[in-house]
C-alpha cells in the first residue's frame, strides 16, 4: 500500500506529462500537405499571421469554435476522437472548394426569434441546444440578414437589442465568409491559373482599345468588353478580399502586403504577375482537383520563394501556428481541474487517512506545477509572437491572473504543505483560463495596440504590477473562502500542522498575500496614474478604471488596518477578504460593463450575470462566515 | 472631554470608517458617471465637501439597475439635467471632507503612536508619501489649468484656448499693426446686465444670454427669432438649451447685447459660440469686431504646425501613432526648434505640456491638450515613497516570518 501512495504522484505527473509531450510531437503531414499551407504568412489585422489564425479566428467568430467538428459523439464516449476540420483545412475549403464549404453547418444562430423570423425551425443542425447554418441554409434569406444587419449596425451599441445584435452579428459573419471565399480566387472559378493567363492575354489588347476608344478612334468592342469584364473581377475581387496574401514586391517594404485582386491589377502596369500569385493558382488548381503531389509541391514552391526575402515572416507564421496547433492554455485548464480534485481529495482525507492525504497532496503539488509550466510556456511564448509585455488586453489580462495565482499557490503549497496552496491555484487557474477561453471568441487575441497603449514600458510596467495585485486580492479571497467552507464543516482547522493550526497557519498565509496585493495595487495603481500623466497631462481623472483599481487599494488598506486596530480577528479577515472578491472582481470586469445597455447581448453581457452571480455566492460565504464561531465544526468546543 | 476626541481623532477606528466611506465614495462616483455624465459626476462626488441628494440618488439607481437589469428588468432611465438643477442637499461626505479628515486622522495618529525605530521607517514613508499624494491633487484640482492648441497644417498660433470657457471680445481693429483685445468672460454676461469697460468708448447692455444655446437659420419648433437691429445674424434662431452633461459636448453660449454710446444706440447685435465670423462696426472714426469666442490665454512664443502624420496598421484602421511636428519660436531669447509631439511623447516647455489629444478628420490638423500644472511632480515623489515604504514593510515582515519559522 505505502509504495503505492508513494507512486501516485509520479504517476499522475508521468501520465499528464506524456500527453503534453505527444501533443508537442510534429505530426506526419498526411496526404495533402495542409498543415504546411496552415503556416504560410499573410497579413491580416496589422500583423503577420499564418493562414491557420486566419482560419481559427474567422470560425471563432461565425461558430464559437476553433475547428468544424463533422460528426456527434456522446459525450461519454471520450476515448473516441470525433472526426473534425481543422480550422486549416476548413479555410482551404472555403478558399478552394467553396461549394463543398457551403454545405458546412457553421454560422452559429443563438436567438429563437431570429431562427423563427428568418423561418429557419426546420433546417440548420442541432448541437447540444445550439443551432448551426451552413450557407446554403442561409442562401434564401441572406439578403433579409443583410437588411436587417445594417439596420442594426446604423444604432448606437448600448440601444441595440438583444435580437438586433444577434442580427447584426450574424450579418458580419455572412461578410466575412464571403470575403473568405474571394481571398485568394473569384468565387466559382475553376482554374485560376487560366482565368490568369486569358487576363494577362487580355491586358496588352485591351488597353490599346481602351486608348483608342478614349481618342475617339476606332477600337475592337469585343476585346474591351471582355478586358473591362475581367478587370472589374479582379478590382471586386482586390477589395472584397481578407487576408493580404501577396507579399510585397520590394522586400524592403514590410507593410505593403496585398491582395491577390490589388497585386494582379497593379502587375497589369507592369507586366509581370507577383510570383505569390503563380504558386497560389497552382494550389487552388490542384487542391480543386484532387491532386495532393502537385498541391504539396506548389505549398513547398512558395514557401521556398518566400524564404529568400521573407523569412522571419516564414518563421513567425510557423511558430503561431505551432502555438495555435499544441492549445497550451487548453492543456493547463484541464491539469489545473485535475490538481484542484486531487487537492480537494487531500483536504478530504486529511484526518481520515494521513498517508493518502499525503499522496493526493503531492500529486495535486506535482500537477499544480506542471500546469505552471504549461501555463508559463504559453504566456511566454504569446508574449514572443506579440512581441510585447504579458498583458495587452482583457483576455491576456485572464491568463496573467491565472498565472499569478498559480505561481503564489505553488509558493504558499511550499511552505504550508497541506494542499490549500494546490487547491486555490487549480481553481483559479481554472477558472481565469476558462474565462480567458469565452473572451477568445471575439476573434483574434493577439490584435494591434492603439496609439496610447503601444508603450511597451508601461505596459511592462503598470499593467503588470496591477494584474499582479489583481491575482493576489484573488488569491487572498479564494484562501479564505477555504477558510470558511472547511471551518464550518469539517474539523481542520484545529489541527496541528507543524507549530501552529491549520487556522492560524492559514490566517498567516491571507494576511501575508493582503499585504502582498496592497504593494502591488498601489504601486501599479500610482504607476497608471504616472502614465495617464505622460501621455494626456493629468494624473488622476475618475475614469471608471482608475477608480476600479483605487477600490481595490482602499479595500485591501481597510483590511489591514481593520486588523492593526485589533478591529478584526481572524474571522473578521477571512469576510473581509472574500469581499474583496467581488471589489476586484468589480474592477476588472464590472467597469467595462457600466456603459451596457438595456438588452445586450455577447460574451461581456452573458459575462455581467455571471459576475452578479459570483457576487451572491461569496456574499452568502460570507454569511456563513458570520455563523457563530462556536457552531463551527472546527471550534466547537469538545464534548 | 477632549480626551475623547484626541482618542476619536487618532483612532485606527475612525480610519478605517473614513477609508471605508471613501471606498463607497469611489464606488458612487463611478456609477454615477454613466447616468449623470463624467464631469458632473467627478464634481458633484470627488471635487466637494458633500454630494448632493439627487446625486446620491443616481448613483443608487444606477446600482439597483445594474441589479435588476441582470435578472432581465432594467429600471427606468434618468433625466441627468433634471438631477443637476435640484437644489443640492447634502446626504453623503464628498471627496474633500474624507480627504480632509483622513489627513487630520494621520497626522494625528502619527503624532500619538510614533516611535522612532527602524520597523517604523516604512510606515512612515508610506504615509508621507500618501498625504503628498493627496495634497499633490488638491493642489492640482485648484491650480492647474487646461487649454487647447488647435493647428491646422501650416498654422500658427502664439494663443491656446480654453475648451468649456467663452469670453465675450470686442477687438479695435484701427490699427493695422496690432488689434486692441478687450476680453469679457461670458459667465459675467449672466451676471451683469451692463458692463462698462474703461477702454470701450459704449457700454454693453446684454439683452439675452444663454449659458448653452441652439443656434439655427431657419425658423424650427421651439425656436424664436433672434430679430437684432444690427450686424448680421436678425434672421437666425435661436432657443436655450440645458448644461451638456456629455463629456465629449460642451455648452456653446450665445448673447443679444446692445451697444450704447453716451449717446444712443448702436443697435443689437447677435454673438455667438457658434458664429466663427465676427460682428463688425464702425464707431467715432475706429472699426471694431465683436463677437464671442474660446477664452484664449496668449503666450510669449508661436507654435506652427509643421506635420501631423495619423499613422496606422498596414490594412486595417487601427491607429499606430498619431504625432505632430511644430516649429517653435520665441523672438525674445531667440528661440527656434522643431519639435516631434507623439502619443506618450508630450512637449513641456514653459512650465506648461502639450500633449497630442485629437486631430482633424481630413488629418489636416492637429488639437494639442496644453496643460498648466504646477504640481505634476508630487504624484512621482510619493509614488517613490511609499513603494520604498511597502518594500520595506513586506521584506521587514517576510523576513520576520522566515525566521519564526526556521526553528520548526
Amino acid at each position: 500500500m505505502k509504495i503505492i501512495y508513494r507512486l501516485l504522484p509520479w504517476l499522475f505527473l508521468a501520465l499528464f506529462a506524456t500527453e503534453i509531450v505527444v501533443v508537442m510531437l510534429p505530426k506526419s503531414p498526411g496526404k495533402f500537405h495542409t498543415a504546411e499551407f496552415g503556416r504560410l504568412p499573410v497579413l491580416l489585422n496589422g500583423r503577420i499571421q499564418p493562414f491557420d489564425s486566419v482560419g481559427r479566428n474567422s470560425l471563432l467568430q461565425i461558430r464559437s469554435t476553433g475547428d468544424v467538428p463533422l460528426e456527434e459523439v456522446p459525450f461519454w464516449k471520450f476515448w473516441h476522437h470525433p472526426e473534425k476540420l481543422r480550422s486549416t483545412e476548413w479555410l482551404l475549403e472555403v478558399f478552394f472548394k467553396p461549394e463543398q464549404a457551403d454545405n458546412r453547418p457553421i454560422f452559429l444562430i443563438h436567438h429563437p426569434d431570429l431562427i423563427s423570423e428568418l423561418k429557419l425551425t426546420d433546417k440548420g443542425l442541432e448541437k447540444s441546444g445550439l443551432r448551426y447554418y451552413s450557407f446554403q441554409d442561409l442562401g434564401p434569406v441572406l439578403a433579409e440578414i443583410t437588411a436587417q444587419g445594417r439596420k442594426a449596425g446604423a444604432l448606437e451599441d448600448a440601444s441595440r437589442t438583444t435580437y438586433q445584435k444577434q442580427v447584426l452579428k450574424l450579418a458580419n459573419a455572412v461578410v466575412l465568409y464571403q470575403r473568405l471565399k474571394n481571398s485568394i480566387q473569384p468565387e466559382g472559378t475553376h482554374d485560376f491559373a487560366e482565368l490568369l493567363e486569358t487576363f494577362r492575354l487580355t491586358v496588352t489588347p485591351g488597353m490599346v482599345a481602351l486608348r483608342a476608344q478614349q481618342a475617339g478612334e476606332k477600337f475592337d468592342e469585343k476585346i474591351l468588353r471582355r478586358f473591362s469584364m475581367l478587370a472589374q473581377q479582379f478590382d471586386d475581387l482586390g477589395n472584397y478580399a481578407y487576408p493580404l496574401v501577396v507579399p510585397p514586391l520590394d522586400p524592403a517594404n514590410k507593410d505593403g502586403w496585398q491582395t491577390i485582386g490589388t497585386s494582379v491589377m497593379e502587375s497589369m502596369r507592369a507586366g509581370q504577375l507577383a510570383p505569390a500569385i503563380t504558386f497560389y493558382a497552382r494550389m487552388a488548381a490542384a487542391y480543386g482537383h484532387a491532386d495532393a503531389a502537385e498541391f504539396n509541391s506548389a505549398v513547398a514552391g512558395y514557401k521556398n520563394w518566400l524564404l529568400t526575402n521573407f523569412s522571419r515572416e516564414v518563421s513567425k507564421g510557423q511558430s503561431e501556428y505551432y502555438f495555435n496547433r499544441i492549445k497550451l492554455f487548453l492543456h493547463a485548464t484541464i491539469i489545473y481541474i485535475m490538481a484542484f480534485v486531487l487537492a480537494c481529495g487531500a483536504l478530504l482525507t486529511f484526518g481520515l487517512a494521513p498517508s493518502l492525504s499525503e499522496s493526493l497532496r503531492r500529486s495535486a503539488f506535482y500537477l499544480i506545477c506542471l500546469a505552471c509550466v504549461v501555463h508559463t510556456f504559453g504566456l511566454v511564448y504569446r508574449m514572443v509572437l506579440e512581441g510585447r509585455p504579458p498583458v495587452t488586453n482583457l483576455y491576456s489580462s485572464a491568463i496573467f491572473i491565472g498565472w499569478g495565482a498559480c505561481v503564489l499557490g505553488l509558493i504558499l503549497e511550499r511552505i504550508f504543505k497541506i494542499g490549500l496552496g494546490s487547491a486555490t491555484a487549480g481553481l483559479a487557474g481554472f477558472i481565469t483560463l476558462l474565462i480567458a477561453h469565452n473572451l477568445a471568441l471575439g476573434g483574434d487575441t493577439m490584435e494591434m495596440l492603439r496609439a496610447v497603449l503601444d508603450t511597451n514600458f508601461w505596459l511592462a510596467t503598470h499593467v503588470v504590477t496591477i494584474t499582479l495585485g489583481y491575482s493576489a486580492t484573488f488569491m487572498a479571497g479564494a484562501l479564505a473562502l477555504a477558510y470558511i467552507v472547511l471551518g464550518v464543516f469539517t474539523p481542520l482547522l484545529a489541527t496541528q500542522t507543524g507549530d501552529s493550526t491549520l487556522g492560524k497557519a492559514l490566517t498567516k498565509m491571507v494576511y501575508a498575500i493582503i499585504c502582498f496585493a496592497t504593494l502591488f495595487s498601489f504601486v501599479g495603481t500610482v504607476l497608471g496614474g504616472i502614465w495617464a500623466d505622460q501621455s494626456w497631462g493629468r494624473f488622476w481623472g475618475w475614469d471608471p478604471k482608475e477608480n476600479g483599481a483605487l477600490i481595490i487599494v482602499i479595500w485591501n488598506a481597510i483590511i489591514l488596518h481593520a486588523r492593526w486596530g485589533g478591529l478584526i480577528r481572524d474571522r473578521g479577515l477571512m469576510n473581509l477578504a472574500i469581499f474583496g472578491n467581488i471589489v476586484t472582481a468589480f474592477s476588472w470586469f464590472g467597469v467595462n460593463m457600466l456603459g451596457i445597455g438595456l438588452h445586450s447581448y455577447g460574451f461581456m453581457d452573458a459575462a455581467f450575470k455571471w459576475l452578479m452571480l459570483f457576487n451572491v455566492t461569496q456574499i452568502a460565504l460570507i454569511l456563513l462566515g458570520l455563523v457563530p464561531l462556536h457552531r463551527w465544526r472546527s471550534f466547537r468546543p469538545a464534548t | 472631554m477632549l480626551d475623547r476626541i484626541y482618542r476619536i481623532i487618532t483612532s485606527l477606528r475612525l480610519t478605517v470608517v473614513l477609508l471605508s466611506l471613501g471606498l463607497v465614495l469611489v464606488y458612487l462616483g463611478t456609477v454615477a458617471q454613466e447616468p449623470l455624465g463624467l464631469y458632473a459626476a467627478q464634481h458633484r462626488f470627488f471635487r466637494s465637501f458633500f454630494v448632493d441628494a439627487s446625486s446620491l440618488y443616481a448613483a443608487v439607481h444606477k446600482s439597483v439597475d445594474m441589479l435588476t437589469q441582470s435578472m432581465g428588468h432594467p429600471l427606468k432611465p434618468l433625466e441627468a439635467t433634471k438631477l443637476l438643477s435640484a437644489p443640492r442637499l447634502p446626504a453623503f461626505p464628498g471627496g474633500y471632507l474624507i480627504g480632509v479628515l483622513l489627513l487630520i486622522n494621520l497626522f494625528a495618529a502619527h503624532f500619538r503612536y510614533y516611535q522612532p525605530g527602524k520597523r517604523k521607517i516604512g510606515i512612515a514613508l508610506i504615509h508621507i508619501g500618501v498625504v503628498l499624494l493627496l495634497v499633490g491633487q488638491l493642489l492640482t484640482d485648484i491650480l492647474a489649468t487646461e487649454s487647447l492648441l488647435h493647428l491646422r497644417h501650416g498654422e500658427t498660433k502664439n494663443y491656446t484656448e480654453a475648451s468649456r470657457q467663452f469670453e465675450l471680445v470686442v477687438v479695435d481693429t484701427t490699427d493695422p499693426v496690432t488689434d486692441k483685445i478687450v476680453a469679457i468672460p461670458t459667465g459675467r454676461l449672466a451676471r451683469h446686465r451692463e458692463i462698462q469697460h474703461a477702454e470701450l468708448p459704449f457700454t454693453i447692455r446684454v439683452q439675452t444670454f444663454y449659458p448653452n444655446s441652439a443656434l439655427v437659420e431657419k425658423a424650427a419648433p421651439g425656436y424664436s427669432a433672434v430679430g437684432t437691429t444690427a450686424g448680421f445674424g436678425a434672421g437666425f434662431w435661436w432657443r436655450e438649451v440645458p448644461h451638456e452633461t456629455e463629456m465629449d459636448k460642451r455648452d456653446m453660449p450665445s448673447a443679444i447685447v446692445e451697444l450704447r454710446p453716451p449717446t444712443g444706440s448702436l443697435g443689437t447685435f447677435l454673438t455667438s459660440a457658434y458664429l466663427t465670423r465676427p460682428q463688425e462696426f464702425t464707431h467715432a472714426g475706429r472699426t471694431y469686431q465683436l463677437g464671442i469666442r474660446n477664452e484664449r490665454f496668449y503666450k510669449p512664443f508661436t507654435i506652427h504646425l509643421l506635420e501631423f502624420k495619423h499613422d496606422k496598421y498596414p490594412g486595417t484602421e487601427i491607429p499606430k501613432n498619431f504625432s505632430s511636428r511644430v516649429r517653435l519660436q520665441r523672438p525674445a531669447t531667440g528661440e527656434d526648434r522643431e519639435v516631434l509631439i507623439y502619443m506618450n511623447n508630450p512637449l513641456r516647455y514653459d512650465g506648461e505640456t502639450y500633449y497630442q489629444a485629437s486631430f482633424d478628420r481630413d488629418n489636416q490638423g492637429t488639437v494639442l491638450q496644453v496643460v498648466r500644472n504646477p504640481s505634476w511632480l508630487t504624484p512621482y515623489l510619493a509614488c517613490v515613497l511609499v513603494s520604498i515604504g511597502l518594500l520595506w514593510q513586506f521584506f521587514a515582515h517576510l523576513s520576520g516570518f522566515a525566521r519564526k519559522r526556521k526553528p520548526a
